[in-house]
């Protein structure tokens, strides 16, 4: 095959052909909106994270404390319904220094995505939120951090009310 | 049980390019062409057609599978589009396969096309909707943060450094100057190069991962009978697999892809495959990001956890070494629209197994491959084995 | 191996205009309890392979197959997910379980229509970007459409068309898992406001939330489970052209083709004296009738005069939609066709209730993709 065809198809172009209209174009933006039910499990840990706590959820079959809570444990495929008030401090299992952001613009200063592995949840069961009031390049993977809340006033029930992650050093609470 | 033997007979491609003047049906249809071509078929030959695309948010089409059905070959036929996100390339031909070990055909047209390019700014920005809509997407993440934090889970737990990974790199983009259709071949490229490109998301950098691009790839497929009579080199589908681990990833290992060794052991199990790191002959893993190839090449038991960076050093996943990994260049190197870019894989093998793989052949007769996908949040892992 | 295959447990939940006290993937994992519980099996242990059904704008979210598996008990299970129908995933289960690779398959649909605040604008986004979409039609023009050429074609008549809104929402108020029941006169469906002419706007099913599991086996495990295998005798599904400029506008060449292919593998050559009753689409009133056409139940031409004179009521020679169809139950999005799927399973297995039909051996259930598709599949099913 590839040894016989000298010429593939596929035509190239570049952001230049575009923008010299060398190349019909068409833009067009989607209004795409939606409202999505939270039901049971995530209305619950959004009404708890508005109180200011982090909720989680045990499984009494597998004896496992996962977070956010869900209806179903996965593994078991039994019903959860114990809700369980986690901390709101945790270990970094793994992080990032990010430069773009979402839509691919450069930034100087890095976001700072983790996993934290949140306390009182079981081992390598965390949420994914951003590390903040911490130097990029000293973070660690093993750090414990804990979550800067907004002001009561201010939360809404998201998981924007928890603004980040900060480092506990010692000493402090 | 009886099971019908089905191979691959067939394959075409376009070019992996950054932006193509071509819409999506016009690639689809370019590739399926040539996928006809190279076994002397028509369109009246195809019996039933399975497309494999990545999330239609790039093309901005709402049931993009519908918009491109023509451009496959699927007018009056049966058609269906599946997609496992990432894993799909892979996934497509094993679609195809029920379709015809089922009994209902005999004959199918695979399809895997993407034209990532119609998003603007950047079709990375579409990836915002990947992402939980309550619990993640509101801290506006980005695709590179799945990778990153993966990368560094793995790159921590077993003490791998960033130079013991862009060796990945290295090898498939030197090894895509050899591919016809390749993006970013480069012979001449050194793990310099890729640690001294810019930081995207520490620990990636731009080298380290493989941009978005348009393309597509067809395979036509067969049932035994109609095979033997097609060619004289039908490539068997000896083993399929594929596995879907749990959405919470932020309550997994990132460190190890179980999903990938789920499903490699179905595939193993199906093709009789006892010691897959002495059967497989060729191994085509997924590899975005240079990190994967090692990552999945662990999760296919093809190497010890922690290990597969020496396997690299030690040369063994060289074009010619005893195990050579993704001889086609891989996504590093030929460019990543993102299902063609794994059914380019099955491509490769197709090739490389009957000897038609030009100045990308591994040398010594390979009689067995294995193509590997992965997708999702880090979830699915799709796995096919093929022999001749 | 063995080459029957049946449905083993049918589970649903929801089928409600809203459901704000579920998530989607709660409302799913209602439905899948009840299908595993009615099939008997932990799918855990049991269950082989799952394939779920959904399309990435109807949720919101890119690479839905992603979020399937927890709810379903499917993690780190072989599953997958396809752009299409219900029945399309249901032919896939078949297919599976063919391959004689997996004994027990689950198939998944659902819609949370309820959720999807900017609908008609999303669906719009199905059209041709180029050609079509910068019209800016409301998506129903295509259906207009399509009901203009098929009534000029056939002869068909306006108030045909409505006696189908009229008999299948008559016919909701006997089910109690339809949303729309309701008691119309040919008149109030007439008098409703054009939306496409000719197309009103009772003629236009209203969506409805809903989730449904379906359980698959291989015969012998499917005696194994149950007493009622509903039997799979043949499966088909079609694309007729995407493009809006190269269409047959009156029929609906997707189903002839994909009701062709099921009635070859079920050894049908007669469809008329040999399915009993049907579940077909009626998104919009005048389908029920164009397709009924195309699946060669009756005479071309001859669906709005057969519906005119009671042919498909529940009590005719061809009961058509009992369950209320689309028109009755809700248009569930790519769960749709599960929705007639499993109206013909419950009457198989003589669990219809006030509704239940007598004497049916063969039911046939078909599904159409909406506007602006072209494509549909049918499944014929005995027990």
């Amino acid at each position: 095959m590839t040894v016989k065809i000298k010429n593939f198809p596929g035509t190239s172009l570049s952001e230049q052909d575009i923008a010299d209209g060398k190349v019909f174009s068409l833009h067009d933006t989607m209004r795409a909106d939606f409202g999505w039910d939270t039901g049971v499990a995530v209305g619950r840990y959004l009404a708890a994270l508005k109180e200011g706590m982090i909720l989680g959820a045990r499984c009494r079959h597998c004896r496992k404390t996962v977070v956010p809570p869900r209806q179903v444990c996965e593994w078991c495929y039994r019903p959860m319904s114990d809700y369980v008030p986690l901390q709101d401090t945790g270990i970094v299992n793994t992080f990032s220094l990010c430069y773009v952001t979402w839509d691919v613009q450069r930034i100087k200063e890095p976001e700072i995505p983790a996993v934290i592995e949140i306390d009182g949840a079981s081992p390598l069961h965390g949420i994914l939120h951003k590390l903040g009031e911490i130097d990029p390049k000293e973070v660690r993977i093993g750090m414990r951090v804990k979550a800067v809340w907004k002001p009561t006033a201010e939360r809404l029930g998201a998981i924007t009310d928890i603004l980040y992650f900060r480092p506990i050093l010692e000493g402090q609470p | 049980m009886s099971k019908r033997k089905v191979a691959v007979v067939g394959a075409g491609m376009t070019r992996f390019v950054r932006r193509a003047q071509e819409t999506g049906k016009e690639l689809s249809w370019q590739a399926v062409r040539m996928a006809l071509e190279s076994c002397e078929m028509t369109m009246d030959d195809i019996e039933a057609v399975c497309l494999g695309t990545a999330p239609d948010a790039f093309d901005g089409v709402h049931m993009k599978g519908e918009y491109l059905s023509d451009g496959a070959g699927a007018w009056r036929k049966p058609y269906m589009r599946s997609y496992v996100g990432g894993g799909t390339g892979v996934f497509v031909p094993i679609q195809a396969w029920y379709h015809i070990a089922s009994g209902l055909f005999d004959v199918c047209l695979v399809v895997a096309e993407e034209k990532m390019s119609s998003y603007y700014p950047h079709a990375q920005a579409a990836f915002l909707t990947i992402f939980d809509h309550t619990t993640e997407r509101p801290l506006k993440p980005n695709l590179l943060w799945i990778f990153a934090l993966e990368m560094n889970r793995y790159m921590h737990t077993y003490g791998i450094s960033k130079a013991d990974i862009a060796q990945v790199a290295v090898k498939n983009k030197r090894n895509a100057a050899d591919h016809p259709c390749a993006l970013l071949g480069d012979k001449n490229i050194t793990v310099e190069d890729v640690l001294n490109s810019e930081v995207l998301a520490w620990p990636v950098n731009r080298l380290d991962v493989s941009p978005v691009t348009d393309g597509a790839v067809a395979l036509v497929l067969a049932a035994e009978h109609v095979a033997k009579r097609i060619t004289d080199k039908p490539v068997w589908i000896e083993g399929v697999g594929w596995s879907l681990d749990t959405a919470h990833w932020t309550n997994r290992d990132l460190a190890y892809p179980r999903y990938v060794e789920y499903a490699a052991r179905m595939a193993y199990e199906m093709a009789g495959i006892k010691e897959p790191r002495k059967e497989i002959h060729i191994v085509e893993p997924y590899d975005p990001f240079d990190y994967k190839e090692l990552h999945h090449l662990e999760g296919l038991l093809l190497a010890d956890r922690g290990q597969a960076p020496q396997l690299v050093a030690d040369g063994v996943t060289s074009r010619n070494g005893d195990m050579p990994v993704c001889p086609s260049g891989g996504l590093l190197g030929v460019g990543n629209p993102i299902a063609a870019a794994g059914l380019m894989k099955i491509a490769e093998l197709f090739w490389q197994l009957r000897g038609e793989a030009g100045a990308r052949q591994v040398p010594g007769h390979p009689k067995r491959g294995l193509a590997q996908a992965w997708g999702d949040l880090m979830q699915v892992g799709t796995v096919v084995i093929m022999g001749r | 191996m063995n080459e029957r295959v049946a449905i083993v447990g049918v589970g649903w939940a929801g089928f409600r205009s809203v459901t704000p006290e579920v998530s989607y993937k709660e409302l799913m994992y209602a439905a899948a309890v009840r299908a595993y519980a009615d099939a008997g099996v932990d799918p855990l242990r049991d269950i082989d392979s799952f394939v779920t059904v959904a399309e990435d704008f109807h949720e919101g979210t890119s690479i839905f197959d992603e979020y399937t598996p927890d709810q379903l008990g499917a993690v780190l299970k072989p599953m997958h997910t396809i752009a299409g129908d219900g029945l399309h995933g249901l032919a896939a289960a078949y297919m599976l379980v063919r391959t004689g690779q997996f004994s027990i398959v689950a198939v998944e649909g659902h819609s949370k229509a309820s959720n999807i605040l900017t609908l008609p604008e999303i669906t719009a986004y199905a059209q041709d970007p180029v050609l079509n979409r910068p019209l800016r039609l409301n998506t129903h023009f295509i259906a207009g459409l399509e009901m203009n050429r098929y009534l000029y074609e056939t002869g068909t008549s306006l108030e045909q068309c409505a006696a189908v809104t009229v008999k299948n929402r008559r016919n909701a108020l006997d089910n109690p898992s339809a949303a729309y029941g309701a008691d119309l006169t040919l008149a109030e469906v007439l008098d409703s406001q054009f939306l496409a002419w000719p197309l009103s706007r009772h003629q236009v099913s209203e969506h409805a939330d809903g989730a449904i599991v379906m359980v698959l086996a291989t015969e012998e495990t499917a005696r194994r489970l149950t007493d009622y295998p509903v039997w799979i005798l043949g499966v088909g599904w079609c694309s007729d052209s995407p493009s809006l400029e190269n269409r047959d506008w009156g029929q609906a060449v997707y189903a002839r083709q994909a009701a062709g292919m099921a009635y070859r593998q079920a050894g049908i050559r007669s469809p008329q004296s040999a399915i009993d009753f049907a579940e077909v689409d009626d998104t919009y009133a005048y389908k029920e009738l164009q397709s009924l056409e195309a699946l060669g139940l009756v005479p071309a031409g001859s669906a709005g005069l057969l519906t005119e004179e009671g042919a498909t009521q529940p009590d005719g020679e061809l009961p058509v939609n009992v369950s209320g169809g689309s028109q009755g139950m809700g248009n569930l999005l790519d769960a749709t066709g599960l929705a007639r799927a499993l109206e013909v399973v419950v009457q198989l297995r003589g669990e219809a209730g006030p509704r239940q039909l007598k004497e049916i051996q063969i039911g046939l259930a078909q599904s159409w993709r909406g506007v602006p598709t072209a494509s549909g599949a049918v499944v014929i099913l005995s027990n």
